[in-house]
C-alpha cells in the first residue's frame, strides 16, 4: 500500500510521517517514532496495555488507524508523557511503592487508564477505581496492590506531594 | 531495632521506574538497524504428514529475504534430556494444529504475512487423539513413533503399604476430579530479535546474540547450541525484562530457535515476536489432569493411606511432562503425615499444543482434589476441615514417606491464621443457603535439589565486583521476569555487606557477563540466586573488614559493617553516623572523589592522625581494594545431599531444599438460580521463611490466589477435535478489576535453616489452595461437591439439578454431535485456518465413535 503524510501531535511533539493508511497507532508509535512504552498484549482490543490518551480520553491505540488522529484536533499523551519535569508522577510512584506492577507489562496502559481517571474524577471510591481499571488486564498482581496503588496516589495528590508543587 | 537493615521492610522494585515509566525494554522493543520480521505458518490440522512445501511464489515477493522450513534446523531438542523429540519446524510431521511449519523473512510484518499466504503445503491426514484415555488405547500411527500407546512416561509407586492402610481405615472415599487444561496468558507475548554477528578477528559471521523473553536463558544457550550445531561460547543469550512467565517462558519456544536459525539464513538480524492467538497455541501449560484419587482415614482423622492414578492430557510433545507427572505423585508427600502411598501416574501423548509447566508445577490439579476429599472425610466423621488438617500434620524435621525432608514448617501457624481471622469457628456453615467458607492448604517446593541436566555444577553462582566509586555491581544469573529477582538479590547483597541499597546495581541474565544460574522455575531463585548472592557478599566483606580492621586498629571480628558505615564493636553506632553523614555527603561529592578515590589513599594516610573510629562504606572499600589490590567476590549455591531425596526410579523430582507452606480460607456465595459463584473474600496465609521484601511476597501471594480464583472459576482451554475455541484474552477468561475478590494476604515467618537469612519461595505455592478452598466453600455454601474445575455456572447447575433431584442431571455436551463444525469463526487476524476446519481422518478414532 502507498504511504501517506500524516501529522501526529504526540507529548506535545508534533512528527510529520509516512505511513501506510492501514497502519495502527500503536505500531506507529512504538515502530516509527520509538515510544516502546505502549504495549502489545492481544490483537483485539481485550488487555489494555497499548492504552494512550487522545484529548486526555484513555483509546486503545492497537485499534485506531493512525491516520484517523492526526495533529489539528488529536493531542496524544503516550506513558512517555506522564512524568512530570523528569520526576515520577504520583501515580507512577505509587504503583512502584505498593507492588502495583510486577512484570510491568500492562503498567503502562494501567497508568494511562489511572492518569485519565483521577483527571476527572479526584476522590473515585473504591467501586469506581475497579470499574475504571476493568478494561485493562493484569496476569501478576490480582489487582489488589494496585487498588492500594491509585489510593495512595489519590492522597499524594490531596496531600500536594505530586512532583513540581 | 530489627536485626537487619534492608531486608524485612517494603521496597520498592529496583526496576519498578523502568516499568512504571515505559522505558524500559522488553525483547519486542528492541530494534535493530536492518532487522527483519519473521512470521511463522502453522499446521491447520492436528497431525498430518508433510508430502511438499513449496514455497517459491512467497519467496518471489518483494520485501521476502528468506523462508526458513524444518530441514534448515533438523536437529531434536527438548527441556529436558530424556523429551528430546521436538524440532523447531516440523520435519515430517505436524502434531497439533498450530504446529510450526515454515518461517517467512520480511522487511515488513505485512509482507512477510502476504507472503506467508503463498507458501503451499501437501499434508496427507493422520488419525488424531484429543482424548488422553482413548489415546492410550492406540497401538497404530502413533504421535512419535517411539512411545507405544502414546505414553510419553509412566511411574507407579508404593510408599509404605497402602493396601494394609486401606483395610485399617474406618473410612473410605474414592472419586474422579477432572481439573481442566489451564494456560499462563503472560501479559507480554513471546519475542525473540536474533542476530550474527562476525568474529572480530575472524570476521567470520559466526557470533549469535539472542535477546529472548524467557525465564531460562542458559537453557536457550544450550538448546541453541544443539540446534545450531555451534558452541555454546559463541551464544550470547540477554534476556531483557520480561513480561510476566508463570512457567510459559521456563523452556525454549519454537520462535526462539526460529529466530535464529532463520538469522542465519537471512543474514540479517531477524525479529519474531508472537501474536496473542500464537501465544496460545505455543501453551506449555497445565494439562487437563484426571485424578482418581482414594484417602482413608481412622474415626481419629489421622489419614492411613492415599491412592491416586493420574493421567495428565500432556500434548503433543514431551516438554516438561515427566516432571509434571512425577511432581504430582512427589507433591501429595510433604505437606502432611501420610504413613502409605500408592501413586499411578500417566503422561499421555495427544494431538494438542504441548503441556509444560506452570504455576505451582504438577501439584495444583491433584491438589484440589486431595484437600476437596479430605473435606469430604472430615464431614463425614464430623470433624471440623480446619481440625482434620491439624490431626494430620508433620513434625519436623522429619523426612516423609516419600524421602522428602521438611525442616521449617509453617503450616500450623498458616492454618491457626486464617481461621482466625476468617472467623472460621463463628462463620462456618452458619452463612445461611448460599453462602458458605472453605478452607484448603497447599505448599510447593524452593527450587529443585535435583537439577534437569544432571551434573555436579551449582545451581546458582552469583559474582560481585566493587571499585573505588563505592558502588557495588552484583552479576547474577537470575532472570528477573516480574516476581522481584533484581531485587531480591540487591537487597540481600546490601545486607550482607551492611551498604544501602542505593548502592547496588545489578547486572542481570546475560550468558556473557553473568555466571551460570538454571533460570527462574520452580520458584528457586529466592532460596539458591539468593544464597549463592549472601555467599558472594560474605567473601567481599571479608575483604573489606580484614582492611577496615588494619585502618581501625582493632580485631577483624570485632569489625561491624551497618547502614553504609564501618564501625567497631562498642564504637559509635553505625546508624548515628549514617544520618549525620547524610548532608555532608550529598554537598561534598566532588570533594570526596578528588581527594579520597582517585588520588587515593597516599595522601589520605598523611592527613589521617591514628587509627579511626569508623569509616565511610566507600573509605573502607578504597582501604579493601589499596590492601587486596582488587575486591570481588563469589558465592555459588549447591542444595545439600541431603535434601536430594530417595533412591527409587523418579525420586529426582520432588526433593527440595525447603518447602513452602499456605493455608487460605475463601468465602462465597452460589446463586442457585445461575450456578453463578462469586468469590467474596480470600484469607491467605504463606509461610515464606522470612520475608525479604514483604510488599513483593504479598504481591506474589496474592497473584498466586488471583490465578487459583481464575482456574477455579472461568479460566479454562476449551478444546474441539485439536483446535482451541478460545485463543484470545476475552474468550480466555482470567478475573478483571470488578471480578477479583480482597485478598488478604498473611505473611508467616518459619526461618528456615538454610534459606538466605531464612527465606523460602513466595510465588507458587499458594495458587494450589484457593482451588479447593473454593470448592470446600461452594459445598458449605450449597452442599455439592464439585468434581471439575472450573466450576463454571453450567457445572454448578448441573450439580445442583443433580443434587435437588428436581430434574436429571444436565449434560451440557450430550447429543451434541462431535464431529468438526464445516467452518470455524477466524479470531483476531488468524493466519492459518481460512475458515476451514481440521480434515479428518478416516481412521480418526473420535470420528469412528460418532454414529
Amino acid at each position: 500500500m502507498k504511504k501517506e503524510l500524516i501529522e501526529l501531535r504526540v507529548n506535545g511533539r508534533a512528527h510529520e510521517l509516512a505511513v501506510e493508511p492501514s497502519e495502527l497507532l500503536l505500531d506507529v508509535l512504538r515502530r516509527e517514532l520509538q515510544l516502546t512504552g505502549s504495549k502489545r498484549g492481544c490483537d483485539d482490543s481485550s488487555c489494555g496495555a497499548c492504552t494512550v490518551l487522545v484529548n486526555g480520553v484513555p483509546m486503545l491505540a492497537c485499534t485506531m488507524l493512525a491516520g484517523s488522529c492526526q495533529s489539528e484536533d488529536h493531542e496524544i499523551t503516550t506513558i512517555e508523557g506522564v512524568a512530570e519535569h523528569g520526576a515520577l508522577n504520583a501515580i507512577q510512584k505509587a504503583y512502584g511503592e505498593w507492588g502495583g506492577a510486577q512484570c510491568g507489562y500492562c503498567t503502562p496502559g494501567f497508568i494511562m487508564t489511572v492518569k485519565a481517571l483521577l483527571a476527572h474524577n479526584p476522590e473515585p471510591t473504591d467501586e469506581d477505581i475497579r470499574h475504571a481499571l476493568s478494561g485493562n488486564l493484569c496476569r501478576c498482581t490480582g489487582y489488589t496492590q494496585m487498588f492500594q496503588a491509585v489510593k495512595a496516589a489519590v492522597e499524594a495528590e490531596q496531600k500536594g506531594l505530586a512532583a513540581g508543587r | 531495632m530489627s536485626q537487619f537493615s534492608v531486608i524485612g521492610k517494603p521496597v520498592a522494585l529496583i526496576d519498578s521506574a523502568e516499568k512504571t515509566t515505559g522505558s524500559g525494554k522488553y525483547a519486542d522493543d528492541l530494534s535493530l538497524p536492518g532487522m527483519l520480521i519473521g512470521k511463522i505458518l502453522h499446521s491447520p490440522l492436528p497431525h498430518a504428514r508433510i508430502k511438499r512445501i513449496d514455497s517459491s511464489r512467497a519467496l518471489a515477493v518483494e520485501g521476502v529475504v528468506c523462508v526458513v522450513i524444518g530441514e534448515d534446523a533438523p536437529n531434536k531438542y527438548g527441556i529436558l534430556p530424556v523429551g528430546h523429540d521436538e524440532t523447531a519446524l516440523a520435519v515430517d510431521k505436524v502434531r497439533y494444529v498450530g504446529d510450526n511449519i515454515a518461517c517467512v523473512c520480511a522487511v515488513s510484518e505485512s509482507v512477510a504475512e502476504q507472503a506467508l499466504e503463498l507458501i503451499e503445503v501437501e499434508y496427507e491426514p493422520l488419525p488424531a487423539y484429543f482424548d488422553p484415555e482413548v489415546s492410550m488405547a492406540a497401538d497404530s500411527h502413533l504421535i512419535h513413533e517411539h512411545k507405544s500407546h502414546n505414553i510419553e512416561k509412566e511411574y507407579h509407586h508404593v510408599f509404605g503399604d497402602p493396601d494394609r492402610g486401606f483395610a485399617e481405615a474406618d473410612h473410605v472415599a474414592e472419586a474422579r476430579f477432572i481439573a481442566n487444561e489451564v494456560t499462563h496468558a503472560a501479559m507480554e507475548p513471546h519475542s525473540t530479535l536474533a542476530v550474527f554477528q562476525p568474529d572480530p578477528q575472524t570476521g567470520v559471521n559466526n557470533r549469535l546474540t539472542v535477546w529472548s523473553s524467557t525465564q531460562v536463558p542458559y537453557y536457550l544457550q544450550h538448546k541453541l547450541s544443539i540446534v545450531l550445531e555451534m558452541p555454546m561460547s559463541q551464544i550470547r543469550v540477554i534476556k531483557p525484562l520480561v513480561g510476566g512467565g508463570f512457567g510459559g517462558k521456563s523452556e525454549v519456544i519454537p520462535l526462539e530457535i526460529i529466530a535464529a536459525v532463520a538469522a542465519r539464513k537471512a543474514v540479517a538480524p531477524v525479529k519474531i515476536t508472537y501474536t496473542r492467538e500464537e501465544v496460545f497455541w505455543a501453551h506449555r501449560g497445565r494439562p487437563r489432569t484426571i485424578i482418581d484419587l482414594k484417602t482413608g482415614i481412622k474415626n481419629d482423622g489421622r489419614i492411613t493411606a492415599v491412592g491416586g492414578k493420574v493421567i495428565q492430557d500432556g500434548g503433543a510433545y514431551c516438554s516438561y511432562g515427566v516432571v509434571t507427572i512425577l511432581y504430582s505423585g512427589a507433591l501429595l508427600g510433604a505437606l502432611y503425615d501420610i504413613p502409605n502411598i500408592r501413586y499411578d501416574g500417566f503422561r499421555v501423548l495427544t494431538n494438542k499444543p504441548a503441556c509444560g509447566a506452570m504455576r505451582g508445577h504438577g501439584t495444583v490439579n491433584v491438589r484440589f482434589a486431595f484437600e476437596s476429599q479430605l473435606d469430604e472425610l472430615a464431614l463425614k466423621i464430623g470433624m471440623d476441615p480446619a481440625e482434620i488438617r491439624r490431626r494430620n500434620l508433620l513434625k519436623p524435621p522429619c523426612i516423609t514417606v516419600n524421602g522428602l525432608r521438611v525442616q521449617s514448617y509453617g503450616l500450623p501457624e498458616c492454618i491457626e491464621q486464617v481461621v482466625r481471622r476468617s472467623g472460621w469457628e463463628k462463620r462456618r456453615g452458619k452463612l445461611g443457603r448460599g453462602r458458605g467458607l472453605g478452607l484448603g492448604c497447599s505448599h510447593y517446593v524452593s527450587g529443585a535439589a535435583n537439577s534437569i541436566i544432571r551434573s555436579d555444577m551449582p545451581h546458582s553462582t552469583v559474582n560481585i565486583k566493587i571499585d573505588r566509586d563505592g558502588g557495588v555491581v552484583v552479576y547474577t544469573g537470575a532472570s528477573e521476569i516480574g516476581q522481584g529477582s533484581d531485587t531480591m538479590v540487591a537487597q540481600i547483597v546490601a545486607e550482607g555487606l551492611g551498604c544501602k541499597l542505593g548502592r547496588v546495581k545489578v547486572v542481570a541474565a546475560d550468558t556473557d557477563l553473568t555466571p551460570i544460574d538454571i533460570g527462574s522455575y520452580s520458584s528457586r531463585v529466592t532460596f539458591m540466586n539468593g544464597n549463592a548472592a549472601l555467599r558472594a557478599a560474605e567473601e567481599v566483606k571479608r575483604q573489606i573488614v580484614f582492611a577496615a580492621a588494619k585502618k581501625m586498629g582493632c580485631a577483624p571480628e570485632d569489625v561491624v559493617m551497618r547502614a553504609d558505615v564501618v564501625t567497631r564493636r562498642g564504637g559509635p553506632q553505625p546508624e548515628a553516623i549514617a544520618a549525620a553523614l547524610v548532608p555532608k555527603s550529598e554537598t561534598t561529592v566532588a570533594g570526596r572523589v578528588e581527594g579520597q578515590i582517585l588520588r587515593g589513599s597516599v595522601q589520605q594516610k598523611r592527613k589521617e592522625e591514628g587509627p579511626r573510629d569508623w569509616l565511610s562504606f566507600e573509605e573502607a572499600v578504597v582501604a579493601a581494594i589499596d590492601f587486596h589490590g582488587a575486591l570481588s567476590g563469589s558465592g555459588s549455591y549447591a542444595p545439600p545431599p541431603e535434601a536430594r531425596g530417595g533412591k527409587h526410579k523418579g525420586a529426582g523430582v520432588g526433593p527440595s531444599p525447603a518447602y513452602s507452606y499456605a493455608a487460605q480460607v475463601a468465602e462465597v456465595s452460589v446463586d442457585e438460580e445461575t450456578g453463578q459463584v462469586t468469590v467474596h473474600k480470600v484469607w491467605a496465609a504463606h509461610d515464606c521463611g522470612r520475608a525479604l521484601n514483604p510488599v513483593s511476597v504479598e504481591g506474589q501471594v496474592i497473584g498466586s490466589v488471583w490465578m487459583g480464583l481464575g482456574q477455579a472459576l472461568q479460566e479454562e482451554m476449551v478444546w474441539k477435535d485439536g483446535l482451541l475455541i478460545n485463543p484470545g484474552l476475552l474468550e480466555y477468561r482470567s478475573p478483571s478489576a470488578v471480578e477479583s475478590p480482597e485478598v488478604e494476604s498473611i505473611i508467616v515467618e518459619s526461618i528456615d535453616p538454610e534459606g538466605p537469612f531464612g527465606a523460602k519461595e513466595a510465588s507458587e505455592g499458594s495458587l494450589a489452595a484457593t482451588i479447593p478452598a473454593i470448592a470446600n466453600a461452594i459445598y458449605d455454601a450449597v452442599g455439592v461437591r464439585m468434581h471439575e474445575a472450573p466450576f463454571t455456572p453450567e457445572r454448578v447447575l448441573a450439580a445442583l439439578r443433580a443434587q435437588n433431584l428436581t430434574s436429571r442431571r444436565v449434560d451440557m455436551t450430550e447429543h451434541v454431535n462431535p464431529t468438526a463444525p464445516a467452518r470455524f469463526r477466524e479470531h483476531g487476524g488468524s493466519l492459518w485456518h481460512k475458515g476451514r476446519g481440521p480434515a479428518r481422518h478416516e481412521l480418526d478414532p473420535s470420528r469412528t465413535s460418532v454414529k
